[in-house]
């Protein structure tokens, strides 16, 4: 309980939900801390992540090898991180490892493309990305370099007045 | 100063650590460890303890297998101290009090990790075993600090405390339960989104101080009357007259509140004058009147409350409109979401907003036509003014007509209920007309939507206020009415009393059954119940609305689709959205009429709490069952306000006639707790004349004087000035705080320009961002590593990252001073002049203008 926002109840049932998805490999018992791991393709079917375009990533960045498949610990942490308890600057870090697709610490232009189009579902023309992705770096680049780094992101999303309440999943 | 303090601390405690450890690990220690314990103590205060803590934690996670999170702290604590209990017996005998002192600190910080454990941002596995130690270590200490002679209290207290701790913690998790409702808002947020689940928050909070205010109502006046008044038919105001009683019982009494339910406690026109009642001397009258005042003052202080909080809120946010497009990217999918019709409305809100605001930023200078446009809004705007004044027109016919109904006999249903259907018809048909108009206007959609919010409230109250008019007029002639009956009943008692007194000097007045009492109109309880039906109409409109826009329409697009020439479910149409505002609006307006109606018919709050309660479940199901999300995204947070705004205004609005009536009018003289005075108010005088001393009166006599009164007004008004001029100072000082704000953040991109900030932020997020790619494959036994491994490479990345400060002085001290946020400091050591301990690490020495902070450097360590 120290280390989620979540109550014991809740983490019961989070584990209900994790030994729904694979039956046969979750073992009921924690106690002698079995090492079982899901693949990521279990888990983006949950009906809570299923929508999510930004589902893979989601899962990658909580998953300790960062192939995507999760441990018990990692899948608890995830929704931890995603309750509405959890602080801005917690979500904040999560959130920017989510947009960071190429995992290089910096959200670049390919990283803002690749989020535009998933969040358009790729509706836009060429031109209009380009021209978000210009405005974007424009607003929030605070030192120049062309790219956000992690103080550029903290800072923008730390005055965005629904990161709070969008970046968080009910279970 | 802080900084050296927390070195020496940290110094003797690393000691320490050493001890214990080295006691422990049995020489299992690599001469990393200890090179740190020594070397890295004086310059990099913090780390070196936490490697320790890493090496016997590893120690210990063998020893007690790891347990599943969900298990109780003491049934950790338990096994923690099990394991623990043997090593740490002899070496704590000897310690001194400085040292007794250093540990209770330690213990201290240990608890503050504990309680910021859940909002560090590493992997859960690391978590675990930081937090498992650190509770081992409080666990352990704990104990060992009460050694002296409060050893016993020190233990009980500890114990209490965390009993306590355990209490709280199940108090929140029980105070969670018991939020009504919230499962099922949950469920339709997740499904809907945020927007009209805050609907439903308020159609919540609005049943919560309904039903205060219904307790107060029913507490204070039903029950009393009720329990200790005169039965029904003991007096004429409590009998069904010998006219009606035919019809009393017939079914159409439940729809007309005529009958029975009209001569009831429900009513105004129940209640008796009588000063006091029961054997508890209740002052029903007075008590009556206070009740009536309390309802309005506790909406009021309710409303404008939350309207501050809300208010507190959105201003704490801040309205920067300088990240549109940053906002809009990374914060506009709502994580929530689970319904892939809602996900696709979604992406296709988020598409067109984007485009939208791609719009603006290119057409945000050129506006074409404006002449076109401003015709066009001003057309609009008359349009709809007429349809204002027709539909205000229409009710004030209706209910002139319905008076002249009134007095015919034998008038159909419809005659009897035709205000009440045409306010219905009103309310139904005139949103989408200016809806329509409304698409003239070419507004942005969100101004278009308080537009178009304010035009229905405008409908409303102005149908409302045609009502009340009307009504008033009706009033009036049931005044003049009343007179009339009045007198005849005067003289019907003077010419018995004549007559008996013919008859024998004995004045015993005639027993006449009450039900045979000539009686005046009432008007109180008319307009009760005109209160009462025009909300249960109100109540079965919507419901039916629902029913049939809705559920029924869903059922024929859902099942007819299937054989239908053309797609019902994309075409015409569809499936029905859950109509926010329309709703919101007629909360609103309902609450409006209950204020309004509550001190003629003490139970139509009763009625209310029921609405509510009823559509509650009725809404959500038929949400969850009929409704398509909507294609207009809503934000719910900033309205917020708005919506209490209107309620506040329809507050203030159904207080005036109230207020009127108590004031101004004269009540009728045979029914209700007023009869017999002149006004409402004089209950007040007469409570303080009777029941309070003499000097009370006095007092009260001296405050009520005018020369008194209107000093105080003054007083309010200046209070009111000055606070406004305050207020308005600090919006300025805001706004040029700012502005500052703003030229710093250029100031800060022309510095930034000249090198790359390390961020020591990062190295946390670097446990974190780095795959660790072996670890999964590796036996047990390699965890020593594995959680090594990552405190391993932050030295080094920190060296990186000194160096680069050091080589940038422009922003170097800034930068330390600007990236460190409090809690790194529990891992992190503080960068501070590190060069030596690590000679063989590659410096970035080429280039201190490199985009990366650590990572890259980190990586060849794997």
């Amino acid at each position: 309980q120290d280390c989620t926002f979540f109550t014991r109840k809740e983490i019961l049932r989070l584990h209900g939900r994790y030994y729904e998805m694979a039956p046969n490999v979750v073992p009921m018992d924690y106690t002698r801390d079995p090492d079982v791991k899901l693949p990521m393709q279990l888990i983006i079917n949950m009906p809570e992540l299923k929508e999510n375009p930004f589902k893979e990533r989601i899962v990658e960045s909580f998953s300790e090898d960062g192939e995507g498949s999760l441990s018990f610990n990692d899948f608890v942490d995830m929704f931890s991180v995603l309750s509405e308890m959890a602080p801005r600057e917690l979500k904040a870090i999560y959130a920017f490892k989510i947009y960071d697709f190429n995992t290089d610490n910096f959200i670049c232009k390919a990283d803002l493309e690749k989020t535009l189009n998933k969040l358009t579902r790729e509706e836009l023309t060429a031109e209009e990305i380009t021209l978000v992705c210009e405005k974007v770096i424009e607003e929030a680049d605070m030192d120049g370099d062309g790219k956000l780094g992690f103080a550029d992101f903290e800072n923008m999303i730390s005055k965005a007045p629904d990161f709070l309440s969008t970046f968080h999943i009910r279970i | 100063k802080d900084k050296e303090e927390d070195k020496s601390k940290e110094e003797d405690s690393c000691s320490q650590q050493n001890r214990t450890s080295r006691r422990k690990n049995c020489q299992n220690k690599n001469g990393d460890g200890k090179k740190a314990g020594e070397e890295g103590s004086r310059q990099r205060g913090k780390k070196a303890p936490t490697k320790d803590q890493r090496e016997s934690e590893n120690k210990e996670r063998k020893t007690n297998k790891k347990e599943k999170e969900g298990e109780n702290k003491q049934k950790k604590d338990r096994k923690n101290s099990t394991s623990s209990a043997s090593s740490d017996s002899s070496g704590e005998e000897s310690l001194s009090e400085e040292e007794l002192a250093m540990l209770m600190e330690q213990v201290e910080q240990k608890k503050k990790l504990i309680s910021t454990m859940r909002s560090k941002p590493w992997r859960m596995v690391k978590k675990l075993s930081v937090l498992r130690e650190a509770q081992a270590f409080v666990e352990k200490f704990e104990g060992a600090l009460g050694k002296g002679k409060g050893k016993k209290l020190y233990a009980y207290k500890m114990i209490m405390a965390k009993k306590w701790v355990k209490f709280k913690r199940d108090f929140d998790n029980f105070k969670t339960q018991c939020i009504p409702w919230e499962m099922k808002i949950k469920e339709v947020e997740s499904h809907f989104g945020s927007s009209v689940a805050s609907y439903f928050i308020f159609l919540r909070w609005m049943y919560g101080v309904n039903l205060v205010l219904f307790g107060l109502i029913f507490g204070l006046v039903i029950i009393p009357e009720v329990l200790m008044g005169m039965p029904y038919g003991s007096m004429p105001r409590k009998t069904v007259p010998r006219a009606e009683q035919a019809t009393a019982m017939d079914f159409s009494v439940l729809w007309d509140f005529e009958g029975y339910i009209k001569y009831s406690a429900l009513f105004y026109g129940y209640y008796n004058n009588q000063r006091t009642i029961g054997w508890l001397k209740y002052r029903l009258p007075m008590a009556y009147f206070m009740v009536g005042i309390s309802v309005f003052g506790y909406s009021l202080m309710v409303v404008i409350r939350s309207m501050a909080r809300n208010a507190n809120q959105s201003t704490a946010d801040g309205d920067d409109d300088n990240f549109i497009f940053s906002w809009k990217m990374f914060t506009s999918w709502d994580y929530l979401i689970g319904n892939p019709e809602t996900a696709d409305n979604k992406f296709a809100s988020i598409t067109t907003s984007f485009k939208e605001s791609i719009v603006d930023e290119q057409e945000s200078n050129k506006d074409e036509n404006i002449h076109l446009r401003r015709f066009l809004r001003v057309l609009a705007n008359v349009l709809i003014i007429c349809c204002l004044c027709g539909s205000g027109y229409l009710i004030y016919f209706v209910v002139k007509r319905s008076q002249t109904f009134s007095k015919m006999q034998n008038v159909g249903w419809y005659e009897r209920n035709e205000v009440e259907i045409v306010m219905s018809l009103l309310g139904m048909f005139c949103p989408p007309l200016f809806e329509t108009i409304a698409a003239l206007e070419n507004y942005h959609p969100r101004i278009g939507l308080k537009w178009q919010l304010g035009r229905i409230f405008a409908l409303f109250l102005g149908n409302l206020y045609t009502f009340l008019l009307a009504l008033m007029d009706d009033v009036n002639e049931k005044l003049a009415e009343e007179d009339a009956v009045k007198n005849i009943t005067h003289w019907m008692l003077l010419g018995h009393h004549n007559s008996s007194a013919g008859n024998s000097s004995t004045a015993t007045p005639p027993p006449l059954d009450p039900a045979d009492v000539p009686r005046g109109p009432c008007w109180e309880t008319t307009v009760g119940i005109e209160f009462v039906r025009l909300t249960v109409s109100d109540i079965l409109v919507t419901y039916i609305t629902i029913l049939v826009g809705d559920f029924i329409r869903a059922c024929f697009v859902r099942f007819v689709n299937y054989c239908w020439c053309w797609d019902l479910e994309a075409g015409f149409p569809s499936y029905a959205e859950f109509d926010i505002s329309g709703n919101v609006l007629g909360l609103v307006f309902n609450q409006g009429m209950i204020w309004m109606g509550s001190f003629y018919a003490p139970g139509l709050v009763g009625i209310n709490v029921l609405r509510l309660l009823t559509s509650m479940y009725f809404q959500c199901w038929a949400v969850m069952s009929s409704n398509v999300p909507h294609e207009r995204v809503f934000k719910a947070s900033k309205s917020n306000n708005f919506y209490m705004g209107l309620l506040l205004l329809i507050l203030f609005l159904s207080l005036l006639p109230v207020a009127y009536t108590i004031m101004s009018l004269p009540p009728s003289f045979d029914c209700g707790p007023f009869s017999g005075k002149k006004r409402m108010y004089d209950v007040i005088q007469e409570t303080i004349e009777l029941d309070f001393p003499a000097f009370v009166a006095k007092i009260f006599s001296y405050v009520a004087n005018p020369g008194l009164i209107i000093p105080a007004i003054l007083l309010m008004v200046l209070a009111i000035y000055y606070l406004n001029a305050v207020s308005e100072a600090y919006q300025r000082a805001n706004a040029e705080l700012k502005k500052k704000m703003q030229m710093q953040r250029e100031e800060e991109k022309n510095k930034r320009n000249k090198a790359a900030t390390p961020n020591p932020m990062l190295q946390d997020l670097e446990d974190i961002l780095t795959p660790n790619t072996k670890s999964e494959s590796q036996p047990k036994q390699a965890e020593d590593k594995k959680t090594e491994s990552p405190t391993r490479i932050s030295p080094a990345g920190k060296q990186g990252n000194t160096t680069a400060l050091d080589r940038s002085p422009v922003t170097g001290g800034r930068g330390a001073a600007y990236t460190l946020p409090p809690h790194v400091f529990t891992t992190q050591p503080p960068p501070m002049g590190v060069w030596a301990p690590y000679p063989g690490q590659p410096r970035p020495r080429g280039h201190p203008l490199g985009p990366f902070p650590g990572r890259g450097r980190g990586r060849p360590r794997y």
